[in-house]
């Protein structure tokens, strides 16, 4: 038995090109279960995301696999012709599907969310009856490597851009962000997309503060948060923890010299301040403040840069630890072709055979 | 025998130690269950090192400077084990397990294992003073522990160089919460311990050991009042408790040899 991929991603393939071939959740059991029944498959599992679009089946011949798939995609309307597709057999296949669900495959490397999106695809394909024993053991498989890589490297570690690197630091301040009060100072565009990584964190209020105050109503409508004036920003002071800095001021909107006496009424309350503006918004001497924590767009950018960095030394251990599944997993398979005696309960995914 | 439970326990809390920091450095700690079952069996050890030498003693095992630097590590790992899972400090144990290693080899090796001078008959009293105060010092050595955390944590934060351990140490908001309350939890436990101390009468044979409590005590309430009334900023209050802390160790063994003297 083969395991066959054909597919495109983001690597081969640009959105244009992509959005043609998706194909939505609601109908992957019927497309995975109608693949399965053409004659020489048996097994399919299709996993249509954002960033992908790849179709896995067990075939007896690994050249008539992707031809039964290339015209199964051709019935369909869209013949995957051109640089844009891969065309993977076993072991490649196997190897990508591993890499795929571990993120080594995805835009950012190490994310987790592209393995829910593989979950998904097989229960589909599972529930719609497309998957048998052959791509039940390396879906199975799949996940436990996933999981293996994850918990054993530390791929999936650090921030990777700056509004993650924004509430990672939040929380090792803070912890829990449900009980943080937020202020915007200017309604800029990164501000809103930081401001909005810490709403999905839970924190409680979101303040805007900008020169137009209609743009601070506008944004603090968009964050379900509240609009004050410009100019009364240091009366709100008092309850905040995160503060954003991103106006277009010329000079610094805040200094050490204003925070501190607004510091000392609330000394054992932690404010991390974010400055996003360029020219910076906070003066750099508020972080000799006890309690204060400043972060401009620069050291964001490099916490970033270095998690990812740290992410990309540890792919080769992921892809040794990914390298001895794909040996042991295609071993399995060349023996299951063998003969009909192999018992594959002995397996430790116990998936049955 | 005892002495070697007493070491067998000393290895576990050093091989805590060493396997969590091995971990941290290939980057594959997580949640360290070793570090927490060897913290685990170091305690079973000292526990059992306690129960035997008192058995032998006939009172609590306070009577020279060896029994006194053992029980404070066992009280500061009780307070490790009472209060690291419910506040979930991560890599507690961690910065827990060296201390308890120091204290517990310099016991081992100094000689300090000498019978006490003066065999007084046990007093129950007494007995209660010296054993809750030592309980009380292992609660300040964990705040003393949470606050070297904190200041880990927060210089990293302040200077922006995240190294592998900023991932695993707790947010400092409940370093600084868990520093407040060890301080409060030592100071009831040295209220109590004191007044045990007057209560067994005859303070001015003790007067040595009475004043420095009472020190300790002032040092504490002092820690403990600014922190509940919010005179101190976390990092001031996280400093003042590893420095009370470290006061705390260097004058207790001048007080324990004055007590060895006198018996305890």
């Amino acid at each position: 038995m083969e395991i066959v991929c054909l597919g495109l991603s983001h690597h081969t393939a640009p959105i244009e090109v992509r959005e043609r071939f998706a194909i939505p959740d609601g109908e992957l059991p019927g497309v995975a279960a109608e693949l399965s029944r053409v004659s020489g498959l048996g097994e399919a599992v299709i996993v249509s995301t954002c960033n992908r679009v790849e179709f896995y089946v067990a075939a007896e011949d690994a050249e008539h696999g992707l031809a039964a798939v290339r015209d199964f995609m051709a019935a369909r309307g869209h013949a995957p012709e051109g640089e844009a597709f891969f065309r993977h057999t076993s072991p490649r296949a196997i190897r990508h599907l591993f890499r795929v669900v571990s993120g080594l495959d995805s835009m950012v490397i190490g994310e987790t969310e592209i393995l829910g999106q593989v979950k998904k695809a097989y229960a589909a394909a599972s529930g719609g009856g497309a998957t048998s024993r052959h791509l039940n053991k390396l879906f199975q498989r799949a996940f436990n490597v996933a999981k293996e890589v994850r918990t054993k490297t530390a791929i999936t570690r650090g921030a990777v851009s700056v509004g993650s690197a924004a509430v990672e630091l939040a929380e090792r301040i803070f912890g829990r962000l449900s009980e943080c009060h937020v202020m915007i100072l200017g309604a800029g565009e990164t501000s809103e997309m930081t401001a909005g990584a810490l709403k999905a964190r839970g924190v409680k209020t979101i303040f805007v503060a900008n020169r137009s105050y209609d743009r601070a109503v506008a944004l603090a409508t968009a964050m379900q948060g509240r609009a004050i004036h410009f100019e009364d920003w240091s009366r709100d002071f008092h309850d905040v923890d995160i503060l954003i800095g991103s106006t277009a001021a010329p000079h610094h909107v805040l200094t050490k010299e204003k925070l501190a006496p607004m510091m000392h009424s609330r000394p054992d309350r932690p404010l991390f301040c974010i400055d996003l503006a360029v020219p910076r918004d906070f003066d750099p001497a508020v972080n000799d403040l006890d309690g204060v924590y400043l972060y401009d767009i620069d050291s964001l950018q490099r916490i970033a840069a270095d998690s990812l960095a740290v992410r990309r030394q540890e792919l080769v251990i992921c892809e040794e630890m990914i390298e001895r599944h794909v040996t042991e997993f295609s071993e399995w398979l060349a023996a299951g072709t063998r003969g009909p005696n192999v018992d594959f309960r002995l397996h430790p995914e116990g998936v049955k055979p | 025998m005892d002495r070697l439970l007493l070491v067998l326990s000393t290895f576990c809390f050093l091989f805590g130690f060493a396997y969590t920091m091995y971990a941290l450095g290939a980057r594959v700690y997580r949640n360290s269950r070793m570090n927490l079952i060897a913290i685990g069996l170091g305690f079973l050890c000292q526990t059992a090192f306690l129960y035997l030498r008192g058995e032998v003693l006939g009172r609590c095992p306070l009577t020279n400077h060896f029994e006194v630097l053992t029980f404070l590590s066992w009280s500061m790992v009780l307070f490790y084990l009472l209060i690291g899972p419910a506040y979930r400090l991560s890599l507690l144990g961690f910065f827990t397990s060296p201390l308890v290693f120091l204290i517990q080899i310099f016991a081992l090796l100094m000689p300090w294992d000498t019978p006490s001078q003066v065999r007084s008959a046990p007093n129950g009293w007494l007995e209660l003073h010296a054993a809750i105060s030592v309980v009380a010092y292992g609660a300040f050595a964990l705040a003393g522990v949470a606050g070297v955390m904190y200041l880990a944590q927060e210089r990293q934060l302040k200077t922006h160089h995240l190294k592998s351990i900023f991932y695993h140490l707790p947010p400092i908001r409940d370093l600084a919460t868990a520093n407040t309350r060890l301080v409060i939890v030592g100071l009831t436990l040295l209220t109590i311990g004191l007044g045990a101390g007057f209560a067994m009468g005859n303070v001015g044979a003790h007067a040595a050991k009475i004043a420095w409590s009472s020190a300790v005590w002032l040092l504490y309430a002092f820690l403990a009042g600014a922190e509940v009334w919010r005179r101190i900023t976390p990092r001031r209050a996280a400093l003042l408790s590893v420095g009370a802390f470290a006061l705390v160790l260097l004058t207790l063994s001048g007080l324990t040899f004055i007590a060895q003297k006198g018996g305890l």
